[in-house]
């Protein structure tokens, strides 16, 4: 191997993640910035509930069980890897990948009504936060699944074995993409 | 190591932090001198308003705001940012801290070519139809946020997508900066004996991490509205144009001290290496350091005095700004100490980092004028900004980097720098820096406003204008005293005499690495006994003494 | 004394002069002590043949009170200058003094659009009278100015009384000043606005009582 990987670290824990962690505490600020903005400027004007009375509750109370579940198999993935079941571990991260994809298409067919009833990114205020918020929600979501892919696809080649801590790292991601939807959720939907 | 990497990956894809942090600041440099052409176009529209610039043609008011907008993105986003962050960080930290390489080498060629996209994406937007963006570096909306009101169509999209990219390289970059100093940190380099700049990088990058977010939500927040027709910053649709401001400087005040710690960090790096003295506090200035990054979250509203927001939301933030002039008083003062009873040589490096600390003064002190909600509604939007930010970011920039590129220089290129062109060129810039910027405060009393086109269409600037002229002529002195540092650093770079490993004799580890050091930086990964400082201790008989330097054999015995 | 500000001509201008002077002489004297001490080390520490640097880490308190004891003072002051400061915000921008005289400035590209409430001093009714860039108001009276905006930002500038207030679209900015002598001075915009922003410019006309009442029968003349 090449000279600069060096394993040995001065803390004891992996280089990933403390990069992973600093990651995720950047990442809080961009929502944080985006749902500060949304309360500042939601308290500023009216109309809001309103709005909100037009959003689909049922479907997203459904997206949000599916990626409650799916943060369910993230987690058994990761014990899969712990416990050495390579296939267990296939198993669960082709069905957190389908889970996101459900959710992403239960958003997008969401959208679709919204729009179908003229509820457009430019019919007013609260619909610019929807569709910022979800939006870029729905990209963060898009990325896990992509991240774990790519980790499937190392494990159906055998690549994953000297790295199979990724798994874990891809884990905190995901479970940090369901908490921001915990809190994007009841802003939207419930108010 | 000894392995073949071919020209690709050795020069273009490589995952070596020093090819890295040089591939940063070519790229600065390169937009440099954009930045530099900016400044000598908007100065010489300024003296002599709608009269033909040499070299170029005449400037149209519109062409004019383009100009402002990108001289003050490209200095700040695109020069200030990858020299003193990405250059010196990646070069600096694994060589300082004792590391074969950054934490995330792979992650780092990527920050890297990232930044490069964003550069791309920011060169593209000059040749846009519409232009490039001109709604100013701060870009308020609603100006910003329609095409109608600035007639820039894709120029500020790219714009935004320019800026989006360069914060994702860096926030990749700020990962691999904080991971690599908590985690590869050589045995017996604890955080307190860590070099004074490593501590200004990983605060800084700490800083950009925890600020970039809001204003990354707030960019989407703005593209969206530009091309998706939501309204955050419509007041016909709702929004509030105000956000973008609060989201902006909550991003854009500690993004100063994102560039000026770095710049601080050179000086108080070149300082006691020629001083032969310690740095005067270190611990005290480690704790300034983070208590100034502390405070800077909560000052930012100091731009927004007149903008609209409640009254009564000033004084708090004026309270808050004109105090954290305390923790850079004391890292001032501490700079100051170091020079009593010291033995200063004042080769080129030091004098840069002298000239950084004494423009870096004025500029600070200007900065409580501003801070104080009372002036700032007279001087809010005038030169005499324009000139306060100039001498702190400038400083940092510019005479802070110099210090740096020329204290490194041996162990980046393995060659010296030629001292006398050194010295020409620091005295060239230290006199036409503060005769182009000194003046500005005084046009700025007078009243003239920022991100004007011509001067002479006020009455009440009229009698400013031989100033203004003034200026001018400086600041094209200024330019073109950058050419014997141009020269310098090219001729060096192949010509100049061969650098031993430690040429000025100072503590810090990059200093027991060859010149320049191969990848993987040491031969063995060294061992730390002591804090980066000991100059002049009573311990050696030398007057230095290297952080790596067993002094009793029973010290070496025990590694 | 020192004339490098236009000539102020509004009551609370003198306040903020004096303030930015006190700031002034504080930050010069810090100016001169930090910038004389560094030339002064310089000089007597440079380099000679022979002498040797002191071994000072200014760790212990005893050598860091050397900067720490600065630092304090620099507190102090800074709280000088919040003090004196929060004074001068509170009479320019805290709160206004009453006032029968409301009028209306509306930004739009590139243009001030003063609106003057007639007669019967209401804003908004048919005896309103439009102007363009110009803006007359009487010396000695407390003035108050109604700033909207049309399309973006813009800010409302009167060098000569110190009074400087960003107009931000869908919002209703009040602000004041009292002018106290007669003349003609400008009122250029001072925020960044398109490209017509460089030349955005306005006259405010100040009166004397008498020519501001004859100005005013000028303008409405049907009325007593
Ligand atoms: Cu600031
Ligand atoms: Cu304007």
């Amino acid at each position: 191997m090449n000279s600069t990987a060096e394993t040995i670290t001065a803390t004891g824990i992996p280089s990933g993640k403390i990069g992973v962690w600093w990651f995720l505490a950047s990442e809080i600020t961009v929502f944080g910035g985006f749902i500060a903005s949304y309360i500042v400027v939601r308290l500023g004007s009216s109309g809001w509930s309103e709005a909100a009375a037009h959003l689909n509750f049922s479907l997203a109370l459904v997206n949000t069980f599916v990626l409650l579940t799916s943060s369910l198999t993230m987690v058994l993935a990761f014990a899969a890897v712990e416990g050495g079941n390579r296939k267990r571990l296939r198993t669960y991260l082709w069905l957190t990948i389908l889970l996101g994809l459900t959710f992403l298409a239960i958003k997008a067919f969401e959208y679709g009504g919204e729009i179908a009833a003229g509820f457009t990114p430019g019919a007013g205020i609260f619909w610019s936060f929807y569709y910022g918020m979800t939006g870029l929600h729905a990209l963060h979501v898009l990325g896990g699944v992509v991240v774990n892919l790519i980790l499937l696809f190392a494990t159906l080649r055998g690549l994953l074995k000297p790295n199979e801590h990724r798994v874990e790292l891809a884990g905190l991601y995901w479970h940090f993409v369901d908490i921001v939807w915990i809190f994007l959720f009841p802003l939207l939907y419930l108010t | 190591m000894s392995e073949k990497l071919g020209f690709w990956r050795t020069y273009l894809f490589s995952t070596d932090h020093k090819t890295i942090a040089k591939q940063y600041f070519t790229l600065g440099l390169l937009w440099a001198i954009v930045g530099g052409l900016t400044a000598y176009l908007m100065r010489w529209q300024l003296a002599f308003p709608d009269t033909e610039v040499p070299g170029w043609g005449f400037i149209a008011p519109d062409f004019y705001n383009m100009l402002v907008t990108m001289h003050g993105t490209i200095l700040v986003f695109f020069v200030a940012m990858p020299i003193l962050l990405a250059t010196f960080g990646n070069f600096l930290i694994p060589l300082m801290i004792g590391a074969r390489d950054m934490a995330f080498p792979r992650l780092n060629m990527l920050s890297f070519w990232v930044f490069a996209l964003a550069s791309l994406v920011l060169l593209i937007s000059f040749f846009v139809p519409g232009g490039a963006a001109s709604a100013g570096w701060t870009g308020y909306p609603p100006l910003s946020a329609k095409a109608d009101y600035t007639g820039v169509g894709w120029g500020i999209n790219l714009w935004i997508l320019a800026l989006a990219l360069e914060f994702i390289s860096f926030l990749m970059g700020g990962i691999n900066f904080l991971t690599t100093t908590i985690n590869l940190r050589a045995p017996g380099m604890t955080f307190f004996r860590l070099p004074l700049i490593i501590w200004m990088q990983i605060t800084a990058a700490v800083l950009f991490m925890l600020s970039v977010g809001p204003l990354i939500a707030g960019a989407v927040m703005l593209l969206m509205d530009r091309t998706l027709g939501t309204t955050f910053y419509l007041p016909e649709g709702g929004g509030e144009p105000l956000l973008w401001q609060h989201l902006f400087w909550f991003f854009g005040h500690p993004e100063v001290y994102v560039i000026l710690l770095p710049g601080l960090g050179m000086v108080l790096e070149t300082m006691p290496a020629f001083s032969r003295k310690p740095i005067f506090g270190y611990r005290p200035i480690i704790y300034s350091t983070i208590a100034a990054g502390i405070l800077s979250f909560i000052v930012w509203a100091h731009h927004q005095f007149i903008s609209g927001m409640d009254p009564r939301l000033a004084m708090p933030f004026s309270i808050t700004t004109i105090i954290i002039s305390v923790p850079f008083a004391l890292i001032v003062f501490a700079m100051i100490a170091t020079l009593w009873r010291a033995s200063i040589h004042f080769s080129t490096p030091m004098l840069f980092a002298l000239g950084t600390l004494s423009v870096f003064i004025l500029g600070g002190l200007t900065g409580i004028f501003n801070g104080s909600a009372p002036i700032d509604i007279y001087i809010h939007d005038t030169y005499f900004v324009v000139a306060h930010f100039h001498y702190t970011l400038f400083s940092a920039t510019f005479f802070a980097g110099f210090a740096g590129i020329t204290y490194w220089f041996p162990k980046m290129f393995g060659r010296m720098m030629n001292e006398t062109l050194g010295k020409i060129h620091f005295w060239l810039t230290f006199i036409f820096f503060n005769a182009t910027f000194i003046p500005m405060h005084f046009v700025g009393l007078g009243g003239m406003m920022r991100r004007i086109a011509n001067p002479m269409e006020y009455e009440f600037l009229k009698s400013l204008q031989p100033v203004n002229e003034f200026i001018t002529v400086c600041a094209i002195l200024l330019l073109i005293s950058q050419i014997p540092f141009v020269v310098n650093f090219l001729w060096s770079m192949i010509r100049g005499s061969v650098a031993e490993r430690n040429p000025w004799q100072a503590n810090t580890l990059e200093w027991s690495a060859p010149s320049p050091p191969p990848h993987g930086n040491f031969e063995t990964i060294p061992v730390v006994y002591r804090s980066p400082y000991e100059y002049s201790s009573p311990e050696a008989t030398e007057d230095w003494l290297p952080q790596d330097r067993p002094l009793t054999p029973s010290a070496a015995a025990r590694q | 004394m020192l004339n490098w500000f236009p000539e102020n001509i509004s009551t609370f201008g003198g306040e903020i002069d004096s303030l930015f002077y006190l700031i002034l002489y504080i930050t010069g004297a810090w100016f001169i002590a930090t910038e004389g001490l560094i030339v002064f080390f310089l000089i007597r520490f440079r380099r000679r043949q022979g002498s040797k640097a002191a071994y000072l880490p200014g760790e212990t308190l005893r050598q860091a009170s050397w900067i720490l004891v600065p630092c304090v003072v620099v507190l102090v002051l800074d709280l000088w200058i919040d003090f004196r400061g929060a004074a001068v915000w509170a009479k320019v921008k805290g709160g206004m003094p009453p006032s029968d005289l409301r009028i209306q400035v509306t930004a739009k590209q590139f243009n001030w659009e003063i609106v003057y409430p007639g007669p019967d001093g209401k804003l908004g009714t048919a005896d309103d009278l439009l102007m363009e860039n110009e803006l007359h108001v009487p010396a000695g009276k407390v003035v108050h100015v109604v700033l909207k905006s049309k399309d973006v930002i813009h800010s409302f500038f009167l060098p000569n009384l110190r009074l400087k207030q960003d107009i931000v679209p869908g919002r209703e900015i009040e602000a004041w000043f009292e002018a106290t002598k007669p003349g003609k001075y400008e009122i250029p915009c001072a925020e960044l606005c398109g490209f017509g922003h460089s030349g955005m410019n306005g006259w405010l006309h100040v009166h004397t009582a008498d020519d501001y009442a004859k100005w005013v029968r000028e303008q409405w003349p049907s009325e007593k």
